[in-house]
C-alpha cells in the first residue's frame, strides 16, 4: 500500500504534515508528492489511486482500515478528468524533486528533441505551437525568441518571471513545487533556441517553499542542462516587479521601478543583453511542444489562443483549484460547472479574472469564452488566468477603492498617472461612498481612469482602471445607493 | 571582516549582488542599518544613496529592527472573497503590541484563504478563533 500525500504549501497550509506523520506512524509507506490541484480535498490522500480528502489524522485509522469514505479513483474525478492535462500532466502522480520520476514521466524529451534538431528548428516549431506569453500580455513566445536569437551580443539571458503576485494565481508556485525540474527543462530549451547561457527564476519572496525546491531541482540536474546554468534570484516583496522591465531593474540589484520600453528587453534586457523574459507557465509548456510537435499543441484552443490555459479557481469558490483547458471554454462553464458556485452557498455576484489589474464581470457576461481576443473585446483580461469568485455580499465600491489603494501601495513611483492617480482615486472613491456629489465624482473617477489608462508606463497603473471601471459599469447600484452611509 | 562584509564577499561575485546581499543582511541582523547601508555601498562601489534607494524600496527590508513574532495576513481579493476582512480587527486587538499582523498581498493559497504565513509555516481556511489562536502562540 503506497500512500500519496502533496507536500505543496496547500496542502501543508491545510495540514498535510500532521496527516502524513499519522501514516508513517500507523506503518504506512508515505510517499510525498506534487499536489492535483483540487484545493478544496487537501489534505487529499491518494491509496493506491483512490483519493481520500480531505483527510484529518484521526481519520488514518479508518482508511487504512478500508472503512473510511472514499472520494473514488482520482483520475475519474469529473474535476481532473474533464481536464486536458498538458503542462501539469503530472500534477499528483510524481515527488517533485526525483529525477527518477521525472525521467519516468517524459521528462528531458523535450530538450533532447532541441538538441538533436537545432536552435532554428525549435522556434519554428515554437512558433507552430502557437504558444503566447501566459503571464499576461498574452505575446507570441516564438516571436520573442526569435528576436533574442537575431540579436548579436556576447551574453544574453533567460528569466523566467516567477513573481507571482497576482491575488488567484497560483499556477506557478504549483509548477515550482510541484514540478520544477519542468521549468529547468523549458528554460534550458529557451536558452539553446536564443544562445542564452544563463537563466535566472525571479521567485517572490512570499514563496519560501516554491524556492526551496527549485534551488534542490537546480542542483540535482545542473549536469543535464550543461553548459546552460539556472540560478534563483528571491524578490522582496514588491509587487510591480511582476514587470518585466522592473523585475531586470531588481535582478540588476536596482530600485524595481519600470522602464520605459523601447528598448525591447529582447534587444536590451537584463544589463542591456538581449534578454528573453517569460512567465513560469509560458516556459513549462516548451517541453511538451518539443516532445510531442508544435502543430499538436495547436490542435488545441480557439481563434488566436492556442493550446490549453492552466485557469486558477479562487475566491469564494466551491471547487477551487488548477484546471488546466483548451482556450474556448466559458466563463461559466468553468465557475459554475467545473467550480461548483460560491463555497458560501450563496448566488455568484461577479468574477474577477486575471488578478487585481483584472475586471469584474458579472454572471450575465458568462457566455464569454476563454480567449484572449473575445475577452479584450469585452473590455476584460484573461491575464494570468486566475479567477476570483465573489458572493452576493461583496460591496463592489469597496472593491474598485481598494482596487486604487492596491496600487497606491504597490506603484513604482516612476510614473505620474499611477503614482499619483491612484491616491487621487482613492481619495475620490472615499468621497463616493460618503455620499459626497456621487455623479460628479463617478465623472471624476472615468476621467481619472482614462488618464491612467493611457498615461501610465505599465500595466499597474495602465490596468487599474479595469477594476475600478467595470466595478462602476456593472454594479453601479453600489456606488449609487449605499447600503450603510 | 565584519559580518557585513563576509556576507557581501559571498555574493560579490554573482551577477547584480545586491538583492542577495540585503537578503542576508536582513536574515542575519533582523535589519539593514545605516551602518550596513554605509559598508555595503563602500564595498561594492555604489554611492550611499543608491543603496539606500534600493533598500527603501522594498518592502521585506527594514531600516529598524523590529523584534516582534510577525503573522502576514493575506488580505488581497481572493481571501477578501472569502471573508478575511471579518477577522482582522479582532486579530488586532489580539496581537496589541506584542505581535505585528502585517497585510500581504496574496500567499498564493487563493482557494483556501483566508490564508496566512508566520516564518515559512502556512496557514490556510483561517477563522477567527485559528487567527487568535495563532496569535496567543506566536
Amino acid at each position: 500500500m503506497t500512500v500519496r500525500i502533496s507536500d505543496d504549501a496547500v496542502a501543508l497550509a491545510c495540514g498535510a504534515d500532521a496527516v502524513a506523520a499519522a501514516f508513517v506512524a500507523a506503518g504506512a509507506e508515505v510517499e510525498r508528492v506534487s499536489s492535483w490541484g483540487m484545493h478544496w480535498l487537501e489534505p487529499l490522500v491518494d491509496v493506491d489511486g483512490t483519493g481520500y480528502g480531505p483527510v484529518s489524522p484521526d481519520q488514518v485509522a479508518a482508511i487504512m482500515g478500508g472503512t473510511a469514505q472514499s472520494i473514488g479513483r482520482i483520475e475519474d474525478h469529473p474535476f481532473i478528468a474533464k481536464q486536458t492535462r498538458l503542462t501539469f500532466a503530472r500534477a499528483g502522480k510524481t515527488r517533485p524533486t526525483s529525477l527518477d520520476d521525472y525521467y519516468a514521466t517524459e521528462g528531458w524529451l523535450g530538450l533532447a528533441k532541441a538538441r538533436e534538431i537545432g536552435a532554428e528548428a525549435v522556434i519554428e516549431t515554437v512558433l507552430a505551437s502557437g504558444l503566447r506569453g501566459r503571464g499576461g500580455a498574452g505575446f507570441p513566445a516564438g516571436i520573442k525568441w526569435k528576436t533574442v536569437a537575431g540579436a548579436t551580443a556576447d551574453r544574453k539571458y533567460i528569466v523566467c518571471n516567477a513573481d507571482e503576485g497576482d491575488s488567484a494565481t497560483f499556477g506557478d508556485r504549483m509548477v515550482m513545487e510541484g514540478d520544477p525540474f519542468m521549468l529547468i527543462e523549458g528554460m534550458a530549451i529557451a536558452g539553446l533556441a536564443v544562445g542564452a547561457s544563463k537563466g535566472f527564476v525571479y521567485i517572490r519572496s512570499e514563496y519560501p517553499h516554491a524556492i526551496a525546491k527549485m534551488e534542490r531541482a537546480i542542483k540535482a540536474c545542473a549536469h543535464l542542462i550543461a553548459p546552460f546554468e539556472v540560478e534563483v534570484r528571491v524578490g522582496a516583496g514588491a509587487y510591480v516587479c511582476g514587470e518585466e522591465t522592473s523585475l531586470l531593474n531588481s535582478l540588476e540589484g536596482k530600485r524595481g521601478e519600470v522602464r520605459a520600453k523601447p528598448p525591447l528587453p529582447a534587444l536590451e534586457g537584463l544589463f542591456g543583453k538581449p534578454t528573453v523574459v517569460n512567465n513560469v507557465l509560458t516556459l513549462v509548456a516548451v517541453p511538451w511542444i518539443l516532445t510531442h510537435g508544435g502543430e499538436a499543441y495547436a490542435a488545441f484552443g480557439m481563434g488566436r489562443s492556442k493550446g490549453t490555459m492552466p485557469v486558477q479557481l479562487a475566491g469564494n469558490v466551491k471547487h477551487g483549484g488548477l484546471f488546466e483547458v483548451a482556450f474556448g471554454i466559458t466563463l461559466g462553464d468553468l465557475v459554475l460547472d467545473i467550480g461548483g458556485g460560491t463555497a458560501s452557498g450563496r448566488p455568484v455576484r461577479c468574477v474577477q479574472v486575471g488578478g487585481p489589474l483584472g475586471a469584474y464581470i458579472p454572471p450575465s457576461q458568462f457566455d464569454l469564452p476563454f480567449d484572449y481576443e473575445a475577452f479584450a473585446a469585452a473590455d476584460a483580461l484573461i491575464g494570468h488566468a486566475g479567477i476570483t469568485v465573489f458572493d452576493n455580499t461583496v460591496d463592489m465600491a469597496q472593491m474598485a477603492r481598494f482596487a486604487m489603494e492596491f496600487c497606491a501601495i504597490e506603484s513604482c513611483g516612476k510614473c505620474t498617472p499611477c503614482r499619483l492617480g491612484s491616491i487621487r482615486g482613492v481619495e475620490t472613491i472615499d468621497q463616493i461612498i460618503a455620499g459626497k456629489d456621487v455623479e460628479k465624482n463617478l465623472d471624476l473617477i472615468a476621467d481619472l481612469s482614462e488618464t491612467m489608462k493611457y498615461g501610465s508606463l505599465c500595466a499597474l497603473g495602465g490596468f487599474t482602471p479595469y477594476p475600478v471601471m467595470s466595478a462602476i459599469t456593472h454594479f453601479r447600484e453600489d456606488f449609487v445607493v449605499r447600503k450603510t452611509a | 571582516m565584519t559580518i557585513i562584509g563576509d556576507i557581501v564577499a559571498v555574493h560579490c561575485g554573482r551577477e547584480g549582488p545586491l538583492l542577495p546581499i540585503l537578503h542576508d543582511v536582513q536574515k542575519t541582523l533582523g535589519h539593514v542599518s545605516e551602518e550596513a547601508i554605509r559598508e555595503i555601498a563602500n564595498i561594492l562601489n555604489l554611492t550611499r544613496a543608491e543603496v539606500y534607494g534600493v533598500v527603501s524600496f522594498y518592502h521585506d527590508f527594514r531600516k529598524e529592527a523590529d523584534i516582534r513574532p510577525v503573522i502576514k495576513l493575506c488580505r488581497a481579493e481572493a481571501c477578501k472573497a472569502r471573508g478575511v476582512e471579518a477577522l482582522v480587527a479582532d486579530a488586532e486587538i489580539a496581537a496589541g503590541s506584542r505581535v505585528k499582523i502585517e497585510t500581504v498581498y496574496c500567499l498564493g493559497l487563493c482557494a483556501v484563504g483566508p490564508a496566512a504565513m508566520i516564518g515559512g509555516e502556512v496557514y490556510a481556511h483561517l477563522t477567527a478563533e485559528r487567527l487568535a489562536e495563532l496569535v496567543a502562540i506566536s
